[in-house]
């Protein structure tokens, strides 16, 4: 177990490296000067910019530069914004926290509705539910999210006056459950349709009938054996899904006004400001591969059969 | 009279279907063994999940090809005088007119005709490439294993490990004006991954059997057994998920064009439109409304297409 901790972690090392390093020469090769920039259309002593470029190392060549940031982050320094001077760091900070509550919460609407949906799914397959179920998913999974968010905030904000449109305050239980449901519905989707079909495999398995023919309860069978085993791919897709919903948070919280990483990094994409945005991707990055970790180890929580050497 | 007409013929008919099924896919008199790739041919055709994406796909196709055939109006004619605000004559089918008009005073019906074109194109294009150059990685990977598969293995995970979304907008966010293939380009320069994973495990479980090993013991060559013995029997899961995928740029191409990072004007593009009218969303949803089911339906008959042809090419599943 130690042993595969240890390889796993240095197997993400060369990971980490690489997919900072294609988001940083992507960032830093775009053109146009953001110190430049700062004076917008004003003239300039050109040997200002230099003396400023060389403040922040910008004057440095590309790999340089990119050691330098390499080294920083690990002394928690994520680089400076060079518009306002803050470092990049306590910018992320302010976001983080919104973004993480809005992800969490629409994780464990993911993971609650889907797996028990799934699991009613499969339970009654080719019924009229799962029947059901079938068309209700593949809905949610071709239409964009884009779209689910305006036809919800349509609706249940502007005909039915429920919800605020938009978010005022990102600590309130209300105002983040519709950005929530429609981050996550994606995801719902698909944690409906891999539970199912996992537990429509199972339900034929020699263990199962065993279970049955032994006179187990039918709560026991299904809440024990049934479900330990159904839940692996589940886990599997949850584990990755958690970084792609902190990632797929832009449209959302652009819907919904929601001042969180996706709406921080939009800006800075637009306004070129490099340093937040390879930030941001750098902490997703992380984010990604420590979830990709855990999920690994959870394996042989639910399934004692894999052993790690 | 017509229940008694209509009974009569469903018997007469009925017999007839049986007749031709079996003779219309075997050659032999007596069940000649079907191959995958018949068998699922043998299946699609009853499926109506996929008769009903087919047809579906099929005008999405012309409509892409020739939008002149839908509308004789140009999706770039702006007529002030024709308000947003002027609700759609939803009586005039097919009519200029009909889904209302945009804030430039467009046609919307115009607009949503020509915005397949670039929808098709992207989804096509991005999956032909990727499943091209990720199948091949995902080949050479699977195929030689050993140290050559560990590097690769470790640059698949390196792209899969940068966010697809935000990956493709710092991309693009690198060009001023983006075309169609300058989003095709960022979105398969992304989208690889997937496919190439697919294909490296179908590839491993498929080079262990022993056909395999038996043309390997025969002196066959390494691009023989390739070609013509692992290619095609590793190739059905990659064509599932390059189907499924292919639901999945579209819907990509319309959300970055949303975000403003995608396709650029003069392209005309669901994504650019459904953004244009959100900010009319409270008084005239119905700008925001048609480009937005259009995208919607074009992802669903893709994605509809792929689990039938996942249903039909998976035993397990029978």
């Amino acid at each position: 177990m130690g042993r595969y901790v240890v390889r796993r972690l240095l197997q993400s090392i060369p990971v980490f490296i690489g997919a900072t390093l294609l988001i940083f020469l992507m960032m830093y090769s775009l053109p146009g000067d953001p110190v430049r920039a700062l004076w917008g259309e004003q003239s300039v002593d050109p040997a200002q910019i230099a003396a400023m470029k060389k403040d922040l190392g910008l004057d440095l060549p590309l790999w340089q530069q990119y050691w330098n940031y390499f080294i920083g982050l690990f002394q928690g320094d994520f680089g400076t914004q060079i518009a306002s001077g803050r470092p990049v760091s306590e910018v992320i900070g302010e976001a983080l926290p919104v973004t993480i509550r809005l992800a969490l919460f629409a994780f464990t609407f993911t993971t609650l509705a889907g797996i028990s949906l799934g699991v009613l799914a499969g339970l009654r397959a080719d019924r009229l539910f799962d029947r059901g179920m079938l068309f209700f998913t593949l809905l949610l999974i071709s239409v964009p999210s884009f779209v689910l968010g305006y036809v919800a905030q349509f609706v249940f904000a502007f005909k039915l006056d429920l919800l605020t449109p938009t978010v005022q305050d990102s600590e309130a239980f209300g105002d983040l459950l519709m950005p929530a449901v429609v981050l996550g519905s994606l995801s719902l989707a698909y944690v409906v349709r891999l539970t199912r079909t996992s537990i429509v495999e199972n339900l034929r398995s020699d263990y199962i009938r065993t279970a049955i023919a032994k006179g187990l309860p039918r709560r026991r069978v299904i809440g024990v054996h049934l479900m330990r085993n159904s839940l692996i791919p589940v886990v599997t897709f949850l584990g990755t899904d958690l970084g792609a919903l902190l990632g797929g948070a832009v449209i959302t919280e652009g819907i919904f006004n929601v001042q969180g990483v996706g709406n921080l990094v939009y800006d800075a994409l637009f306004r070129r400001e490099g340093s937040t945005v390879v930030g941001i991707v750098t902490l997703l990055v992380i984010i990604y591969l420590a979830v990709s970790l855990i999920v690994d180890l959870l394996y042989a929580v639910l399934d004692p059969r894999i052993r790690y050497v | 009279m017509s229940d008694v007409t209509e009974a009569a013929r469903v018997p007469a008919a009925a017999p007839d279907l049986e007749k031709n099924a079996p003779a219309g896919t075997e050659s032999g008199p007596v069940g000649k063994p079907r191959s995958l790739w018949s068998d699922a041919w043998h299946d699609l055709r009853r499926n109506p999940l996929f008769v009903v994406s087919a047809i579906l796909i099929f005008f999405l196709l012309v409509m892409a090809a020739w939008p002149g055939l839908f509308t004789s109006v140009s999706p770039r004619h702006g007529d002030l005088s024709t308000h947003y605000l002027k609700s759609p004559e939803y009586g005039h089918l097919f009519s200029p007119e009909w889904l209302g008009y945009d804030a430039q005073g467009r046609s919307i019906y115009a607009r949503v005709v020509y915005g397949a074109r670039a929808s098709v194109i992207v989804g096509v294009a991005v999956t032909l490439l990727v499943t091209v150059l990720g199948g091949l990685f995902g080949m050479v990977a699977g195929y030689f294993g050993g140290w050559l598969d560990s590097i690769l293995s470790r640059i698949l995970d390196t792209f899969a490990g940068v966010p697809f979304l935000l990956g493709a907008m710092v991309v693009l966010n690198t060009f001023d004006v983006r075309t169609v293939w300058i989003v095709v380009l960022a979105l398969a320069f992304l989208g690889w991954t997937q496919i190439a994973r697919v294909t490296r495990g179908s590839v491993i479980t498929t080079k262990q059997a022993d056909y395999v090993q038996a043309a390997k013991a025969l002196g066959a060559g390494t691009g023989r057994i390739l070609l013509r013995h692992i290619l095609p029997n590793a190739v059905a899961p990659v064509i599932v998920v390059a189907t499924i995928a292919l639901g999945g740029y579209i819907a990509a191409e319309a959300s970055l064009s949303y975000l403003g990072i995608g396709l650029s004007e003069p392209t005309v593009s669901w994504g650019i439109d459904v953004s244009a009218g959100k900010d009319q969303l409270r008084n005239a949803p119905h700008v925001l409304l048609a480009p937005a089911v259009m995208v919607s339906i074009t992802v669903l008959a893709f994605i509809m297409l792929g689990d039938a042809v996942r249903n039909a090419l998976d035993p397990k599943l029978r």
